[in-house]
């Protein structure tokens, strides 16, 4: 292939401009399922010729288990904890979304303390999300101590949801009705410190990697997303976001009481480069943490105003939900999670359809990554945030 | 604009493609529109200036095969619930849509001619999203979007038998050799 | 046959005279001390980076075997010896077993014509510096023909940059050695030592990193630079870029093999260092001391200035492992983009400028 490749996304500086004068053959280089950029099972076929990518291929599906057939075999209790499997980085939202859907469909009552504990712990969660994102994006780049240093922070995070719940990563922590247990003594003075402690640690962070020079000559002006392209391709949450449009399901529809507590939505600005390129989702998810402690904080305060102790859950019951359906999507970390619930009257779901929002971002892939280098692949879909288990569900 | 706004604003400017507005006791009102004019209704939901679904957040095939909804139990004085509409044929597909800019959402249902061989119209050619989803409803579901420019399966693999969410799916002792009990 | 190229141009060396000895002969025993010293001097600086990298990370890295984890290093070398030494199927089997050999061969040769001390010198040749730059170029073939035999296509891509980054790198490096040889008046690292003695500002003035300003501190920067480059550190480290190409052209080696290169990596971080201090920072002269002092007390004397050279290149080393740990990697471009725009033209300015400086000072 001698010709110049239509790369799609020369800067505005023309410096990506390549010229090949010099007859070279394409390659093909099979991405996964085992490579250390794919975030997990994921493999993409990419055709190369030297180091730019003129097409690529995803496959996905390699840790598929059908997650909608069982949820349509076993009932809706008993399907929370695979909810926990699919994004096995945010659980506790997964278990959330689910509850919220099947509480929508069967119109189950939800004490208000379980909400607020709900929205705790979603928020939590996103936090330690967006600090393996922040982290495996460093590796990504090529910097390998931002990893270490989320995962600090997150390893605190994990022990509150152990004290909470039990467990450390699948945590099954919500039920339809409620939440499994109320947060046992000093657990909320303990989240209260960890958000301060968080919030001096995100300085950390934005000082080891958001303005270092080197991370923003990776990161700017590469894989440009704009809002259209990023619309029509069923983008949601954080890149969605990044690619300036300001949607917010806990802001546009809330859900569970986010209409009473106060944050802002940051959206991609194009500060260092173009709007929507991978500087940008990297530092929408980094403003987002700080969002989600001022969350965190709102929601303690709340309920320790307004609620009691121990009024977290109605009995743990098998539910028998009407005929009928309901449609919940609430804000993942990665995006709008869905789940359809098709209600026949029993206390299995007759259709679960689960919305993965890693499954929908990742479908940009053979738009984006043709004309980048193959550096580039991997910063773009380190960029993207997905969880392979979401994806193949 | 609320359900009923925008079901009339889809009949005013595809006059009969809508078969049906159904509330209660679905908690996400839908429309019901005949396949044969789902893409022209798809399309004027996108373009249309007063709607602008920009986005198809997702594609679920629904088999009714073994469809046989339980009235829940009441109390005297209570008036029965509604009942939910009777599905027309085995096969619906079901399109969540949103739409960003103005905050609507809005779910379409569409139920497959032929029970044998289910087919429905791509939405590639509208929404690139609509891609995955329907490699996923084809996977899954075995329902043939025609037109689809790449329809091959997405999350089973390649010569996997059968469509795993189809009621009557049975799932296959071993695969290649390998006990599957 | 390098030997024999080596001992052409030697003038004498660590063991010439000894007992009688010829250059030739004094160069092949010399191959057989700096084989023992530098293969395992890098185990041990193996070990201090990951202390090192321990500490930027907050966790305490190896530190069960022995005092403070020192024999962690001497652990993992066994390991690395008694693992099953895989070859795959479909590589070429003679260049994917020679690779390793040539790489860590070049960087060991090369190792012999860095003065540790005064006479401390394997091979005292007047080629010097332009030696050690032929030997250490023989690491791109070696990376090459790892990468290539490999038969595996992210070996390849990773061999591909590799020589891409050498070749492009070896241009300002070599600038600058020209830079140095019109400084000095000598290719030989010993002789440029020997030139930084005795400086004004208590000898701090003599070493060329202070001379010429701002054209000595520009030249040292720029080589300190193309030295992280030239021995593929971070954020240099692209051959190998771990989240891009698996492991780059190594990723099919395992074993002895994989330590070979492994070796020669840390190897050539620390022969690179301590060129730049033999060049830049004055060698084993330290400020207050006099340039007599290392040469008139005997074994002492030699024994003081190697610990002063290895001290000084080990705090270049240890900036080497402290970037790689804070920086991000760059992009192939990039890379390129560096070397051509902003380093070579720094190293001609700073060539030209020393051209003048030594005319108008003589």
């Amino acid at each position: 292939m001698s010709q110049l490749h239509d790369t799609g996304t020369i800067r505005p500086t023309g410096e990506r401009e390549l010229v090949l004068d010099v007859r070279t053959q394409d390659m093909e280089i099979n991405m996964g399922p085992q490579h250390p950029a794919t975030h997990g099972v994921l493999r993409v076929v990419l055709t190369a010729d030297g180091e730019v990518v003129t097409s690529a291929v995803p496959y996905v599906g390699y840790i598929h288990r059908c997650a909608e057939k069982i949820g349509e075999s076993v009932d809706y209790k008993m399907f929370v904890p695979y909810t926990d499997r699919y994004d096995y980085l945010a659980a506790m939202n997964n278990n959330v979304g689910f509850c919220l859907a099947v509480e929508a469909a069967g119109g189950i009552e939800v004490p208000p303390r379980a909400t607020w504990l709900r929205m705790i712990i979603c928020e939590l969660n996103r936090i330690g999300s967006h600090l393996i994102a922040f982290g495996t994006y460093g590796m990504d780049i090529g910097a390998f101590t931002p990893f270490l240093y989320g995962f600090r922070e997150r390893e605190w995070m994990m022990s509150l949801f152990e004290k909470i719940c039990g467990a450390r990563l699948t945590y099954s922590y919500c039920y339809p009705g409620g939440v499994w247990n109320d947060a046992p003594e000093g657990w909320f003075d303990e989240l209260l410190r960890f958000c301060d402690v968080f919030d001096r640690k995100w300085r950390e962070y934005d000082a080891l990697l958001t303005r270092n020079k080197i991370f923003i000559e990776r990161t700017r002006d590469v894989g440009i997303v704009t809002a259209e392209q990023a619309l029509a391709s069923g983008w949601t949450g954080p890149c969605l976001r990044a690619s300036g449009v300001r949607f917010d399901l806990r802001e546009a529809q809330p859900y569970m009481f986010y209409d009473e507590v106060s944050f802002d939505v940051p959206i991609g600005r194009g500060e260092v480069g173009t709007v929507g390129d991978c500087w940008d989702r990297y530092w929408v998810r980094m403003a987002e943490m700080l969002q989600c402690t001022r969350i965190i904080r709102q929601c303690v305060e709340s309920l320790r105003k307004d609620t009691v102790a121990g009024e977290v859950k109605t009995e743990m019951k098998t539910y028998r939900v009407a005929p009928g359906d309901a449609y919940v999507g609430i804000e993942n970390p990665r995006g709008e999670l869905g789940h359809w619930v098709l209600a026949d009257g029993n206390d299995v779901a007759y259709r679960l359809k689960i919305r993965g929002p890693s499954f929908c971002n990742l479908s940009i892939l053979p738009e984006v990554l043709p004309g980048t280098l193959i550096a580039d692949a991997v910063a773009i879909i380190g960029s993207i945030d997905i969880v392979l288990g979401e994806v193949d569900r | 604009m609320d359900f009923d706004a925008i079901a009339d604003r889809i009949e005013t400017r595809c006059p009969g493609a809508v078969l049906g507005r159904f509330g209660a006791p679905s908690k996400d009102p839908y429309v019901r529109v005949a396949p044969a004019r789902l893409v022209e209704v798809m399309q004027v939901l996108r373009d249309d200036a007063e709607l602008g679904f920009e986005m198809v957040v997702s594609i679920a095939g629904v088999d009714w095969q073994r469809w046989e909804p339980r009235a829940p139990r009441v109390k005297k004085d209570e008036a029965p619930p509604p009942e939910p509409e009777q599905p027309p044929r085995r096969f619906d597909v079901v399109y969540h849509l949103l739409a960003v800019h103005r905050n609507l959402r809005l779910v379409v249902r569409c139920a497959c001619d032929d029970d044998d061989a289910p087919a429905m119209p791509t939405l590639t050619g509208l929404y690139p999203s609509a891609d995955w989803h329907e490699r996923e409803t084809w996977d899954l579901m075995g329902i043939d979007f025609t037109g689809h420019p790449d329809q091959r399966r997405i999350l089973c693999c390649e010569d996997w038998v059968g469509h795993p969410l189809r009621k009557d799916y049975e799932f296959p002792k071993e695969y290649h050799g390998i006990s599957a009990e | 046959m390098t030997l024999a190229l080596a001992a052409q141009g030697a003038r004498g060396g660590l063991f010439e005279g000894l007992w009688g000895m010829g250059p030739l002969v004094s160069a092949i025993l010399g191959f057989f001390v700096v084989l023992g010293v530098a293969s395992v001097l890098p185990m041990f600086w193996t070990w201090a980076e990951r202390r090192v990298a321990g500490r930027i990370q907050q966790r305490p890295g190896p530190n069960r075997v022995g005092p403070f984890g020192l024999i962690q290093a001497l652990a993992d070398g066994v390991k690395l010896m008694v693992k099953e030494d895989i070859v795959p199927a479909d590589s070429s089997r003679f260049l994917f077993m020679l690779a390793p050999a040539i790489v860590l061969g070049g960087t060991l040769v090369a190792f012999g014509m860095l003065p540790l001390s005064p006479s401390g010198i394997i091979v005292d040749t007047h080629l010097g510096i332009y030696l050690i730059g032929a030997f250490l170029a023989l690491e791109a073939i070696g990376v090459i023909m790892a990468g290539w035999a490999s038969n595996n296509k992210w070996s390849i891509l990773g061999g591909m940059r590799e020589a891409a980054q050498l070749v492009s790198y070896e241009v300002p490096i070599g600038i600058l050695f020209l830079m140095a040889g019109v400084v000095y008046g000598s290719l030989n690292l010993a002789d440029m030592v020997h030139g930084q003695e005795d400086g004004a500002f208590f000898g701090l003035g003599g070493w060329l990193v202070f001379r010429m300003v701002p054209f000595g501190p520009i030249a040292f920067l720029v080589f300190y630079t193309a030295i992280l480059a030239e021995s593929k550190r971070a954020p240099f480290d692209l051959p190998e870029a771990e989240s891009e190409l698996v492991s780059g052209f190594h990723t099919e080696y395992s074993g002895i093999r994989f330590s070979f290169f492994f070796l020669s990596e840390y190897a050539a971080m620390f022969l690179l260092s301590g060129i730049a201090v033999c060049i830049f920072l004055g060698g084993w002269n330290l400020p207050l001391v006099p340039g007599s002092f290392w040469r008139d007390h005997g074994i002492v004397g030699e024994l003081l200035a190697a610990a002063s050279m290895i001290l000084k290149s080990f705090v270049l080393v240890f900036v080497m492992l402290w970037l790689r740990w804070t920086l991000p990697r760059i992009r192939i471009d990039q890379v390129m983009s560096v070397c051509y725009k902003y380093l070579t033209p720094l190293a001609f300015a700073c060539l030209l400028a020393a051209a003048f400086f030594v005319e108008t000072e003589a």
